[in-house]
Order: C-alpha cells, then sequence, then structure tokens
C-alpha cells in the first residue's frame, strides 16, 4: 500500500517516497501489530507504519529492531516503544507509563505529556517530549539521551547512571537522588535536589554538548544554552566510605 | 494492582446515561482487578428518608420480608428496590440507627455496607464486568459515581473486602495501593471508638477519615491530614453526596488521570478507562498532582 503522508515542519515523520502501512487497532489486534513489526527484517526502513485508534492501549510498538518509521495518532498506554532498537516512533498524543522504557536506540518523540518512568533505564537512542514528564522521568538512565520541553515530575533520573536529561521548564522534587555518573541540564526551577545530586559549573564544553543535544531533539537555536543549570553527583553516595560504615 | 474509575458529571444531560458510561469504563479496568468489583453511585433521593443498601449473602434472600419487619417496628413504610444480592431500603432518616440495630441483630449476614440521601452502594466477589451485570449498573442513573477493580493483597477476597467502603452518610472510599501502618492505626481508631468489619487497610482509611469528620473536619481537611497520619500508597478517590475527590501519596506510584470537560470531570488509573468518554479527545487531560487533594462540588 503506498501513501502519502505529509510530515509535520521539522519532525523526522513518515517520508513520502515509502511505502506505509496503514494499521488501526480497532480493526487490527495489538498482537498481530507488534508481530508485525517484530517481523520487519533487519535493516528495513520499509514499510513504515502509521497506527491509528491507539486509545490507550499497552505496549504498542514494543521491541521493534529497524530503521522505520511508526507514528502513531492519539494516547498510547504503558511501556510504549519499549527496548526500541532502531526504530523512529512518532506519538501524535501523550504516553502512560514507562514510555520508550529500556529503550537501546532510535527515537522516540511523545508531541503531548509522558506518565511517569518515561526513558526508564534506557541504554541509548534519543527521546523527546514536548509536553511535560511525570514523576521518575529517566529512572536508572544508563546511556539515553531525554529532553523535556515542559518539565519533570519528582525523582527524576534516581539512580540514573548514565546518558543525559535536558529539561526546559524546571523540575519537581528530589531531582537526580542517588544519582551516578548522567548528565542533567534543567532551564527553569528545581523544587530540590536528591541525595548527592549538586548543581555544578556550566562551562563551555558542556554548552557545546548542551546544544548538540538541543538541536538533535530539534529545538534549535530558539533555546539559550546559557540559562541552563547543570546537575551531577557529587560522588559521595556511591563507593564505599570508611567514615560510612556504620551506615550500611 | 487494582483499578478504580469515577464520573463526576458537570452537565444534567448526561445523568440517564452515568451507569451506561461507568460499565464501559470499569469494563476497562478488570485486568487490574480482577478478584472483585464494586461501586457507589449518587442517583434520587429525598429529604424524608435515608437510603440503606444492604447486602444479603445470598440472591434468595427475602428482601420484602426484610423491608415488612422495618415497617413494622419504625412504623413507617419502608419501599425496597432489589439488586440482586444488594437491596435499597428507605427508612425514616431519624430512624436510621433503630433500623441498623434491628438489621445488625438479624444475626444471618445481612449487612448495611452504606447509607445515604443519594448514594447506593454495590461490591461482590467476581470479573468486574460480570459483577456490572449483576447489579444492571448499566441501567442506573445519577449526578456521580466511584467504582473499583480489586486484586486483593491485604486481606480475603470476599465482599467485605471490596470497594468501596463507605465513611459515612453518602460518603465513600475507594482505594489503589496498601497501607503499611493500617494495624496499629486501627487499633488506635477502635480506642476512639470505632468498628471494623475486616482486616482490610482500606476500611482503616476509610475508618479514619469518618473519625476526623466526626471531630469536625471537612473531607479535605481529613484527608490533608491522611498525608501524615497514613503510611503506604495508595491514591484514593473519594464521594460525597455532592462532591468527587481524589489524593495521592507524596511518592505518588500507584497510576491516576484526571479527564476534564465542560461536561464531567472523571478518573481512570489508567487512559484506557477514558477512552470511550464523549469529547475525550478535547478534555484536559493530566496526572494528579502528588500529595495534593483535589475535589470538585456541584454548585
Amino acid at each position: 500500500m503506498q501513501a502519502h503522508v505529509r510530515a509535520r515542519a521539522g519532525d523526522t515523520l513518515l517520508r513520502e517516497t515509502r511505502a506505509v502501512e496503514t494499521i488501526d487497532l480497532e480493526v487490527t489486534s495489538l498482537r498481530e501489530l507488534n508481530q508485525m513489526l517484530h517481523g520487519l527484517a533487519p535493516g528495513a526502513a520499509e514499510p513504515q507504519f502509521r497506527i491509528l485508534n491507539p486509545r490507550g492501549r499497552h505496549a504498542i510498538a514494543v521491541g521493534v529492531d529497524a530503521p522505520t518509521t511508526i507514528e502513531i495518532d492519539g494516547n498510547v498506554g504503558y511501556y510504549c516503544a519499549g527496548m526500541n532498537k532502531q526504530a523512529t516512533v512518532v506519538i501524535n498524543g501523550s504516553a502512560g507509563v514507562g514510555v520508550a522504557e529500556n529503550m537501546m536506540s532510535g527515537l522516540v518523540h511523545v508531541k503531548g505529556d509522558a506518565s511517569q518512568s518515561a526513558g526508564a533505564t534506557g541504554c541509548g537512542g534519543l527521546l523527546v517530549i514536548d509536553g511535560n514528564a511525570s514523576a521518575r522521568c529517566g529512572i536508572s538512565n544508563r546511556g539515553l539521551d531525554i529532553v523535556v520541553k515542559g518539565s519533570v515530575g519528582h525523582m527524576s533520573a534516581f539512580m540514573a547512571q548514565a546518558g543525559n536529561l535536558v529539561v526546559l521548564e524546571g523540575a519537581g522534587e528530589a531531582l537526580g537522588d542517588s544519582i551516578y555518573e548522567a548528565r542533567l541540564f534543567v532551564r527553569g526551577p528545581v523544587q530540590s535536589l536528591g541525595a548527592d545530586c549538586i548543581e555544578k559549573p556550566l562551562r563551555d564544553e558542556h554548552r557545546a554538548h548542551l546544544r548538540v543535544l538541543l538541536d538533535k531533539a530539534g529545538v534549535g537555536g530558539k533555546v539559550d544554552v546559557s540559562e541552563f543549570k547543570r546537575y551531577g553527583s557529587a560522588r559521595q553516595l556511591y563507593h564505599f566510605h570508611i567514615d560510612n560504615v556504620g551506615a550500611y | 494492582m487494582c483499578g478504580i474509575v469515577g464520573l463526576f458529571l458537570k452537565n444534567e444531560a448526561l445523568e440517564p446515561s452515568l451507569g451506561k458510561m461507568m460499565t464501559t469504563m470499569l469494563a476497562t479496568m478488570c485486568e487490574r482487578g480482577p478478584d472483585s468489583a464494586g461501586f457507589a453511585i449518587y442517583g434520587g433521593g429525598d429529604d424524608v428518608h435515608v437510603k440503606l443498601t444492604v447486602r444479603a449473602g445470598s440472591a434468595a434472600y427475602d428482601f420484602e420480608a426484610l423491608a415488612g419487619k422495618l415497617s413494622d417496628a419504625l412504623g413507617a413504610p419502608v419501599p425496597v428496590v432489589r439488586h440482586d444480592t444488594h437491596a435499597v431500603l428507605a427508612v425514616p432518616k431519624e430512624a436510621e440507627q433503630k433500623a441498623r440495630d434491628l438489621i445488625a441483630s438479624l444475626g444471618d449476614g445481612t449487612r448495611v455496607i452504606g447509607a445515604g440521601t443519594r448514594m447506593e452502594l454495590y461490591k461482590e466477589v467476581g470479573r468486574p464486568d460480570a459483577v456490572a451485570r449483576q447489579f444492571k449498573l448499566a441501567d442506573m442513573a445519577g449526578s456521580h459515581a466511584v467504582a473499583h477493580t480489586r486484586m486483593a493483597t491485604e486481606s480475603a477476597v470476599n465482599p467485605g473486602g471490596a470497594h468501596p467502603f463507605s465513611t459515612g452518610r453518602d460518603q465513600c472510599l475507594v482505594h489503589n495501593g496498601s497501607l503499611s501502618n493500617h494495624n496499629s492505626l486501627r487499633r488506635e481508631l477502635k480506642q476512639a471508638g470505632l468498628q471494623f468489619e475486616t482486616e482490610n487497610d482500606t476500611e482503616v482509611a476509610a475508618s479514619y477519615l469518618t473519625w476526623r469528620m466526626r471531630e469536625g473536619e471537612s473531607l479535605g481537611d481529613a484527608l490533608r491530614h491522611s498525608l501524615a497520619d497514613l503510611d503506604g500508597f495508595y491514591t484514593f478517590v473519594v464521594a460525597t453526596e455532592d462532591g468527587f475527590g481524589v489524593l495521592r501519596d507524596p511518592i505518588a506510584c500507584k497510576p491516576a488521570i484526571l479527564a476534564e470537560t465542560e461536561d464531567y470531570v472523571a478518573f481512570g488509573s489508567e487512559y484506557r478507562a477514558l477512552s470511550g468518554l464523549p469529547g475525550i479527545e478535547k478534555a484536559k487531560v493530566w496526572e494528579p498532582e502528588p500529595a495534593t487533594v483535589y475535589f470538585w462540588k456541584r454548585t
């Protein structure tokens, strides 16, 4: 089936030149859809997929491992695009708990808001959230880049080990609690920092790094990187320290 | 796990279809709580009667005979409407305690599970969609309702452990989560004179709110105090004769989605529960903040 889907300006969406399969989840079962996606040959950039009527269903487009593009029209439930590898998944709506959890590579773009634990335990790739993300965004991040254009809720980047979290409009309580080596960049108010998370100087190399992340997320030059603050680990908590022996 | 749905109508034109909308919402939450279900619905009522929702042990129970006994004892007619294992008996307001005492004295397992000018309360063991059919929820009308699907963690699977729990006249509570200090709190509340029927943690939360309000607090203040006194994970949804409220614990692990349009406020543990509501595409949809009391009241 050949369809012509006009991408919205500035977004990495379905390309007109490639075959687009339209799947209506009121007609096709979720399992059939996911099996179809899992059946894509490694390296297959087409067909691309447009998914209709997600209606909050869980586990849509989980475990995809092909460089295709999947666009979902509506709100999705839990774990959408979990374990994503290579694929570009665009959600034209809001996402439930654990969107893009444990993703490995590729791009997941939520046009609305995301529920808690967005991008949890991600290993790589890019997660962009146009709205707000709620609690525990980027919990236990292991290498995913997350850009949230709104705010993030409490305990975001909890125990985050690697990767980046960029937030444009502030963070809730206990940001970066028990953080390891993930890098956090927040513009706007941070309600409080979690244990062992501290503000660090934003030097030129960090500004350059932030610029790259924002460009990748399509935020571009509209945002002044010098308005951000950088946060990271004080490295007091995760090494054994003889003075703390009584606390173990 | 457990699932919660709730609907508070702002547009009276939707009232005849409240039960139908709630049935659809409840069915989507079967997977979150397949062992039992219940709902409280706020329909018609008058100023002189209180409606007692009574649960019998079986569908064969003779509610007409019970209504006759009550009528004789109270010296007033007691209209009865049967819904399978439950019945709603309307007794004169001032005779509520006398009616309760009489029902308690029967010793046949018949219990008053809710009372109010407008509230009716139904709960049973079974799949939530089956429970909704059992009581013909789809045919019920009203201004607001809350419903619960239970996956038991803290006490036995029986109708007594199902939600909602009544917290007082026209008041009820449903809960997703688990409370860790319910045993000690139950002891304290017993000392304050409250009575308990189950080992269930939610019953303790309901009694706690009852006690706070008995001490003169508003429901909002009672909920705010619960943040300090209840330890555990919870999303609560409460309803009163003319109000509807939501509270999540400070960690907010238990899911909660609110949607509001000009016609209604809707609550769902997951967005799926709200996806069939009219105009949901244009509704304001958000997650309630942790440790924040949300409350709507009919004006």
